[in-house]
């Protein structure tokens, strides 16, 4: 019992001393990493806490463009071959310096199976070091966004992970835990230097960080993941926390009201939207057999004139979206404003047009929607409903969990029935329309589930996989979207956006991917 | 047992694809096919069953799909939370609940027993999140005396990580539990005042009250000793209702136990874990039925007596 009583004051004691002397954050979000692993999971919040950590060759600044980190230069030497110099004195929280060997190993881990990241870096077919400060990256063919991928790429270092071994990222069926799963060892600013997954992660200043020390002013950051939205509302306004970058969006003016807190919004990358399936000779849900109302472009236009998304955006999301006539994000490499202006409200328009390709009386559809995934996803489904109903089109609403509606959007439901009509968002984590278009419209795109094909923009997508002249790119761009902008394939709804709340002297700068860079945070 | 386990598994084959959430959005159909291999979610059901089953009684539930790890060394961490936060519920709720009800069921139309009376039935009526939401507002955030989430400090006692030991684990303690003790608190305020009401009728009590015997000894002694026993049985029963209830308390208030971790699961559809937090929850259940069942022997001489008159 004494034994146990010292231990506790000896901890109460360096509670009030390192508080006393050091800047800390406490920052909340619904939920924790899944891993520390870097290469494990390609997931929002786990990639949140490894860029605290880890580091890649380049980075994404506040504003997502694209910085120098552990590669000082670069330069494409072929089509296909790129040369990084690695910058000199970097050293691992362990103290072990970096070499290009280290960085060589961590692209060559994440570019194979059962690495989360393969997929994203596909292009990728070697990556070798030629000596201690240079790396050379091999892709199939012409890659013009291999920088922009690799910016989601950590390194790690490769003798420390060998012997622990976690050589390879989590393995499915071996049947064991992974040590890199749970410890960390990187060149970031900060190391964790305790963990509780799902409780808390304490995070503490690097001091042998190669980096500007003088952008931030943080010696410790803790992550107490709450998720439920009122208790961390509560903690925050309570005080027990500092800053969210997950705020409910009906809490937003209560926050805004104390006295003590603020809130920051800013466009998010990601954009809500309904997809049609324009491709099938028949509709599974409607009541019109033996064609397709989709495919007829004048009902997909009837349908874009029948949404009012200012309603939407005052009613639903009270004022948190940015209405979109573009189903990408700005910032995006071929969103420009004037894409992105919405053609208008108009029913009248809308029942003309269903009169003309011969619905006069509309006709009936299911929607499905997630419930759990996007901001306000079903209240805006409802909303929508409303709206079709008034050109006369029946919308049956079909709402369930996310894990549900993706598979069944993604796979079709259990009998193999296909989804009609469906909402989906889509974030652009390249910030470039090429992943875009060969996810979304491509014929044989993943998620190219309105069955949408267009021969032309097939060949526009293949074209700028591998155009490297940026000028001749933006052009493939460009036309890629008069094409599908003008066939209405999706009907765009609105931009979300990112809030994040804090104590009105903690600084974090937001960042439309709502990820937090404390490297750039401090307190005053 | 057997019956909870199927219906848990077969549940758990229309939450959704975890493949899909496991792989990532831009994962390719042949990464997802292979996970799905490796993983045997193409096995028909019956075989996927059989090999869980096999698996459970060996005391191995799997891999967590999403956190990589044993999910019984998860379970084993998150057990102490919850147990804890259970027992100072229960406790709570017990304690509380006998001391109010016998006063409601002697003072009976008293100013004092109609309060706790109205306020034990907001304590029915009103959901645990509700509640836990209004304590967190009154006493975190306008008081500013209590912990809104977490268990705050705690102390590591070989493979039990307590919250008892430390001033912010207790001060931690206090809101959830008492949110978590009301709904039972109000059923047991209820159940002891209407046995006391009944009790306080019979005859042996009047003949006790013509012998002169002091007030309070009738009232402790004689009648709630005899009113207790239902009391016992059906608190024995529901302390597995609060570890059910215990899911919806420890998301409110952040709490790090096995209810938080089986809700974190469901998001993800991880089923190793959805499975071994409900035959876990199971097993308790059974368990404390079947110990109310002995103790209910024990405590009550009729069970006793008529088994030995046959």
């Amino acid at each position: 019992m004494k034994k146990t009583l010292k231990i506790v004051l000896s901890f109460m004691l360096i509670g009030i001393f390192s508080s006393a002397f050091a800047n800390s954050i406490k920052w909340s979000m619904p939920g924790d990493s899944l891993t520390l692993d870097p290469h494990a999971q390609n997931e929002g919040p786990t990639h949140m806490v490894s860029r605290q950590i880890y580091e890649g060759l380049v980075t994404p600044g506040i504003n997502m463009e694209i910085l120098p980190q552990l590669a000082e230069s670069w330069v494409a030497i072929a089509d296909d071959t790129w040369i990084f110099n690695i910058r000199r004195g970097v050293t691992f929280h362990d103290g072990s310096s970096l070499t290009a060997s280290d960085v060589a190993f961590s692209i060559n881990r994440a570019r194979t199976a059962p690495s989360d990241m393969v997929d994203l870096i596909k292009s990728i077919t070697s990556a070798t070091a030629l000596n201690d400060h240079t790396v050379e990256i091999k892709t199939d063919g012409p890659n013009p966004i291999l920088l922009n991928e690799l910016t989601q790429i950590f390194v790690m270092s490769e003798g420390w992970a060998k012997a622990n071994n976690c050589e390879a990222s989590y393995n499915w069926d071996a049947g064991e835990t992974s040590y890199c799963a749970s410890n960390a060892n990187g060149t970031g600013p900060f190391e964790i230097t305790f963990r509780e997954q799902d409780v808390r992660t304490v995070f503490e200043k690097n001091n042998n960080w190669w980096g500007n020390h003088y952008a931030h002013n943080i010696d410790k950051i803790e992550l107490l993941p709450i998720k439920n939205d009122a208790t961390r509302v509560a903690a925050l306004l309570s005080g027990e926390i500092d800053y969210t970058n997950v705020v409910p969006v009906q809490d937003i003016k209560r926050i805004n009201s104390s006295s003590g807190h603020s809130v920051k919004m800013t466009p998010q990358n990601r954009t809500i939207f309904f997809g049609m399936d324009q491709g099938s000779a028949e509709l599974n849900s409607s009541n019109i057999k033996g064609k397709n109302p989709f495919a007829d472009k004048r009902v997909r236009l009837a349908m874009y004139h029948a949404l009012d998304m200012d309603a939407i955006q005052d009613k639903v999301m009270r004022g948190q979206s940015v209405p979109a006539g573009i189903i990408t994000a700005p910032g995006v490499n071929g969103h420009t404003a004037a894409r992105d202006q919405r053609m208008a409200y108009d029913p009248e328009t809308s029942k003309k047009l269903l009169a003309e390709a011969g619905y006069p009386n509309g006709f009936e559809v299911t929607l499905d929607c997630p419930n759990d995934r996007y901001i306000n996803d079903e209240a805006i489904c409802v909303a929508a409903i409303g709206m079709f109903a008034k050109i006369g089109v029946t919308v049956n609403l079909d709402a369930k969990t996310k894990s549900q509606h993706f598979s069944e959007v993604k796979e079709g439901d259990a009998n193999g029935m296909t989804s009609d009509m469906y909402m989906l968002g889509w974030g652009v984590p390249t910030f470039d329309s090429h992943y875009v278009y060969s996810y979304l419209f491509e014929s044989s795109g993943s998620w190219n589930k309105v069955n949408f094909s267009n021969a032309r923009v097939d060949e526009l997508v293949a074209a700028m996989g591998v155009e490297t002249d940026l000028d001749e790119r933006n052009a493939m761009i460009a036309e890629a979207w008069d094409i599908t902008q003008d066939d209405v394939t999706y009907l765009p709804l609105h931009h979300q956006v990112v809030n994040q709340a804090a104590k009105s002297n903690v600084d974090v700068p937001i960042r439309m991917n709502n990820e937090p860079l404390f490297r750039f945070a401090n307190v005053n | 047992m057997i019956v909870v386990a199927f219906v848990s598994f077969s549940l758990f084959n229309f939450v959704g694809d975890p493949v899909n959430s496991m792989t990532g959005i831009d994962a390719s159909y042949e990464r997802q096919a292979e996970v799905r291999e490796i993983l045997g979610l193409n096995d028909p059901v019956y075989i996927q069953f059989s090999r869980f089953l096999g698996n459970v009684i060996q005391g191995d539930f799997g891999i967590s799909y999403q956190l990589k790890r044993e999910v019984s060394d998860l379970i084993a961490e998150r057990m102490p939370a919850t147990l804890e936060l259970v027992f100072v519920s229960a406790v709570l709720a017990i304690v509380s609940g006998v001391i109010l009800g016998v006063y409601t069921g002697i003072h009976r139309d008293s100013f004092i027993s109609n309060i706790i009376l109205v306020v034990s039935l907001v304590g029915v009526s009103l959901p645990t999140f509700i509640i836990g939401i209004l304590l967190i507002y009154l006493f975190s955030v306008i008081l500013g005396v209590l912990p809104s989430f977490g268990r705050g400090e705690v102390v590591e006692l070989g493979f039990w990580a307590t919250g008892f030991l430390t001033a912010s684990g207790l001060k931690a303690l206090i809101l959830p539990s008492v949110t978590l003790s009301l709904f039972q608190m109000t059923y047991i305020i209820r159940l002891v005042r209407a046995e006391m009401m009944e009790i306080l009728q019979t005859d042996y009590i009047k003949f006790a009250r013509a012998r002169g015997i002091k007030e309070n000894t009738i009232y402790y002694k004689h009648a709630l000793k005899n009113g207790l026993i239902p009391v016992i049985t059906i608190t024995g029963i529901n302390i597995g209702t609060l570890i059910a209830f215990s899911i919806i308390t420890e998301t409110v208030f952040q709490w790090p136990g096995m209810g938080l971790l089986f809700i974190n699961a469901v998001y993800f559809v991880d089923i190793p874990i959805m499975s071994a937090y409900m035959i876990m929850v199971a097993f308790i259940f059974v368990m404390i039925n079947f110990i109310v069942d002995i103790t209910y022997y024990f405590i009550d001489p009729r069970i006793r007596l008529k088994e030995e008159a046959s």
